[in-house]
């Protein structure tokens, strides 16, 4: 079948602002948008310039906006857009660079705040620390995350306020807060108790339906918050 | 341009990289080089499993494990880093569960344990759980896991800068050039100690479980700076990649009961595995599957087999060989129990087949996976340089781009996890020491120019050639000619091949003439460094007159132990490959024929 691509371009050492460009491009319903995208710039235009590594959802690089939604250009197939024009543009929220890639940082720096990381200060037993099957389930969710920034680049909140620490951050804090064996529940629930914190969130869902790792980050936020309101942990 | 010191420079973020890291940082001024950012990392792509015998789920030892590993090297992993490795296993997966890595666990809330490929109870044979897993996506909770401990370690990251050469300085590694994505400006980063952590080169292949980013960069440079890379025609295929895609479906859906299947519907591994059958080794699976397929037994008679992990032939199989569970009783497994076991398996599955595993068999076929070989180091990760084991002051390899030797001719599953965490934390630890004993080498005031030669070249080229074209050559070439089964007459077609595109690439094309995210100069740069590692290869497999583990010619079908237990040596001298070998070490376990 053919294809046409309208995707968004912007070069820094020549434009002043972001423009359209189309391709048609041949193209099987199985192909990944990815792969649509390395032909063309393999094929029609070797500026064109994304993020991509893993090619199978893994990796978390090639995050964008495809007709409309946030997807992975890997994990989204050609037939799953259910039409032969493609819009392709950068995550919202986040300064383009170039083309599609973006200045992660800011998205680093709202993950870093939250203490992502695990926080035991007894010393180690000479085995592993014991968990059961119900414990280690209460946060397997949550430990699914790539850090591909679908989420929290899909948040309206995020858009209105990138001081907002957004779905992604929240996600990370939530896979340590609910882990049976970590001692830093406390702290990770006051820094996200802060007026940029988890209540900004609306409860919009956007996060949930970008997720590329299906978490279900509206419920991951909701149960921040409710451990915030009632200081307890369920 | 920029300068940076640094006692110790680590080049790569994925599980050795980081483990280096963690390491090296506590002790020496430490910064970590990336061309991708870190979580970014081939290592999050690993599924099944790290193997340590914890015995959480019946009796294992550590012993047990060298043994497996040995006869899975095909007798050619060095035992002494083999022995070395398999007996730090045990502690170095209670440290990462102690860093908070979240396994799944066991009904007492241990660690849990699968079985995988090659793993067994050396008094019955039989195989044993001792694949520590965190459902299917173990590498992806070592690498965030190791990550966050980087971030609450505070350990100095350069994202995205592209390392391009090695700065050699008497002999002794000095330190790195890169290029920064953002900008396109190179920076020399001055360093005691260098490390390279860069992973591997399966992008050479058409069908790979490899990411874009595994275009053996590390290989690739120190060959160009006069250091030898070994055993590099031992590369793994993988038995169960995604028919056509290449994608990795773990071989923990074989630990959990999953069968292969012929189109005649016959489980065909008991042919060709009678005691450990479709838990035998990579190599030995992978070599079954085209013989099924070359007879015609491909499904529909095309270059695929299924992969069946439904509950009703799971069951079925587990009660035909009277395999149980831990606490005796039978196997009963569930749609559920899979879905839990193996999300990221289903979903790939419904994602890019539209296939549900959970009712349907799988569609795979051998995807090229991993490198064996690499660049030559001892066990606490210094390169060594030669015949004689030379030690190159101030330069240490760790995990896939680098050859200890505990692989050999085949790596067992889990094992590549296992070796990234115990060769990355031993790296990290002698980079460290060195430094504080060793002084900065001068650095020469033309130290970025060989990097920038490369990318001007590239970039004034004028070139007609397409990039797209020469690497799809490339890639089937590599893959029909030197993957699972290998002949004089194709490899010597391949190597034809290879010199012609080498030729062609020095017309290669570079449309975009830009600083910042130059990825088409950076992805051509890449081809190059695939292509000098494709020749290597095919050069190392063309002299090797044997079979052995992943290295299987049709012309010479016996492994000979008389001429060829040995690691094969490569350099690039003036543009041509000089071969010259090494011996294997041989502790406890006198080779014997190999027999699963």
């Amino acid at each position: 079948m053919q294809v046409t691509l309208k995707i968004s371009r912007f070069n820094p050492e020549k434009d002043k602002k972001p423009h359209y460009e189309t391709y048609k491009v041949e193209a099987d319903p199985t192909d990944r948008v990815l792969d649509l995208l390395e032909y063309i710039k393999w094929h029609h235009d070797g500026t064109l310039s994304f993020r991509r590594s893993c090619a199978h959802g893994i990796c978390g690089s090639d995050a964008m906006r495809i007709n409309g939604r946030n997807y992975l250009a890997c994990k989204v197939l050609v037939k799953d857009l259910h039409s032969n024009k493609i819009t392709v543009e950068p995550i919202l929220g986040l300064r383009v660079i170039k083309d599609m890639i973006v200045d992660m940082e800011p998205f680093f720096e709202h993950y870093r705040s939250v203490l992502p990381y695990f926080v035991n200060n007894d010393p180690p037993p000479a085995t592993e620390r014991l968990q059961s099957p119900e414990q280690r389930e209460r946060f397997d969710d949550t430990t699914k995350c790539i850090l591909c920034a679908a989420c929290t680049t899909s948040c309206p909140s995020f858009w209105a306020s990138d001081s907002y620490i957004g779905p992604a951050a929240i996600v990370a804090a939530h896979r340590f807060i609910y882990d049976s064996r970590d001692q830093a529940a406390t702290e990770r629930l006051n820094i996200l108790n802060d007026q940029f914190g988890v209540f900004r969130c609306h409860t919009i869902f956007n996060c949930t339906e970008a997720c590329p790792r299906e978490i279900q980050i509206t419920r991951a936020i909701g149960e921040v918050k409710k451990a915030i309101a009632t200081g307890r942990l369920d | 341009m920029k300068t940076h010191q640094n006692e110790v420079i680590v080049v790569g973020a994925g599980g050795a990289g980081l483990m280096a890291a963690l390491y090296a940082s506590r002790s020496a001024n430490t910064a970590v080089l990336s061309k991708l950012y870190p979580t970014r990392s081939h290592t999050g792509t690993a599924q099944g499993g790290v193997g340590a015998a914890l015995g959480n789920m019946e009796e294992d030892h550590p012993e047990w494990h060298t043994y497996d590993t040995v006869k899975g090297s095909d007798y050619l992993g060095d035992q002494d880093a083999i022995e070395f490795m398999c007996s730090e296993a045990v502690q170095a997966v209670y440290e990462l569960e102690h860093m908070g890595l979240p396994f799944s666990r066991t009904p007492e809330g241990k660690i849990a344990q699968r079985p995988f490929g090659g793993h067994t109870n050396n008094v019955t044979g039989k195989p044993v759980p001792r694949a520590c897993y965190a459902a299917d996506r173990t590498g992806h909770m070592i690498l965030q896991t190791l990550y966050q401990q980087c971030i609450k370690n505070k350990v100095q990251f350069y994202d995205e800068f592209h390392v391009l050469d090695l700065i050699v300085v008497n002999g002794a590694a000095a330190g790195v050039v890169a290029v920064e994505l953002a900008t396109g400006e190179l920076h020399t980063f001055h360093a005691k100690a260098v490390i390279f952590a860069t992973g591997g080169h399966g992008r050479i292949w058409e069908i790979t479980s490899n990411a874009y980013a595994y275009s053996g960069d590390g290989v690739a440079v120190t060959l160009r700076r006069g250091i030898p890379a070994e055993d590099m025609e031992f590369f793994q295929f993988h038995p169960t990649g995604i028919y056509r895609l290449g994608i990795l479906i773990t071989e923990g859906v074989r630990g959990e009961g999953g069968i292969l299947l012929n189109d005649k519907g016959e489980r065909f591994m008991t042919k060709y595995a009678p005691t450990v059958k479709d838990l035998a080794s990579r190599d030995v699976v992978s070599r079954a599957m085209y013989m099924e397929m070359r007879e015609g037994r491909g499904i529909g008679g095309k270059r695929y087999l299924y992969l069946d992990v439904t509950p009703e032939t799971v069951n079925k199989y587990a009660a035909m060989d009277g395999r149980h569970r831990p606490d005796g009783s039978p196997i009963h497994l569930t749609g559920e129990e899979i879905l839990s076991k193996l999300p990221d398996i289903v979903d790939f599955c419904r994602t890019y087949l539209g296939v549900d595993p959970v009712t349907q068999p799988m569609p795979i076929q051998p995807t090229a996976h991993y490198a064996m070989g690499g660049i030559p180091t001892n066990k606490l990760g210094e390169v060594v340089i030669d015949e004689q084991n030379t030690v190159m002051p101030g330069f240490f390899a760790a995990g896939e781009v680098a050859c200890v030797s505990v692989h050999g001719a085949n790596r067992l599953g889990t094992n590549s996890l296992l070796d990234l965490i115990t060769f990355g934390k031993h790296a990290g630890l002698r980079a460290a020491e060195f430094s504080k004993g060793a002084a900065f080498q001068p650095l020469p005031s033309d130290a970025a120019d060989f990097a920038r030669q490369q990318l001007d070249g590239l970039l004034n080229n004028q070139g007609t050639e397409n990039v797209a074209d020469i690497s799809h050559e490339m890639k089937a070439v590599m893959f029909d000619q030197v993957g699972v089964f290998r002949s004089d007459e194709g490899m010597l077609q391949a190597l034809k091949t290879i010199r012609e595109l080498k030729e062609r690439f020095k017309h290669a094309r570079v449309e975009d003439q830009g600083k910042v995210f130059n990825t088409n100069l950076l992805n051509t740069w890449e081809l190059g460094n695939m292509l000098d590692l494709a020749e290597v290869t095919t050069f190392c497999a063309l002299a090797r007159h044997e079979s052995r583990g992943g290295h299987a010619r049709e012309d010479f079908p016996k492994r000979d132990d008389v001429n060829w237990l040995k690691h094969t040596l490569a350099w690039t001298v003036d543009g041509e490959i000089k071969l010259s070998y090494k011996p294997v070490t041989i502790t406890k376990y006198q080779p014997k024929e190999r027999v699963y």
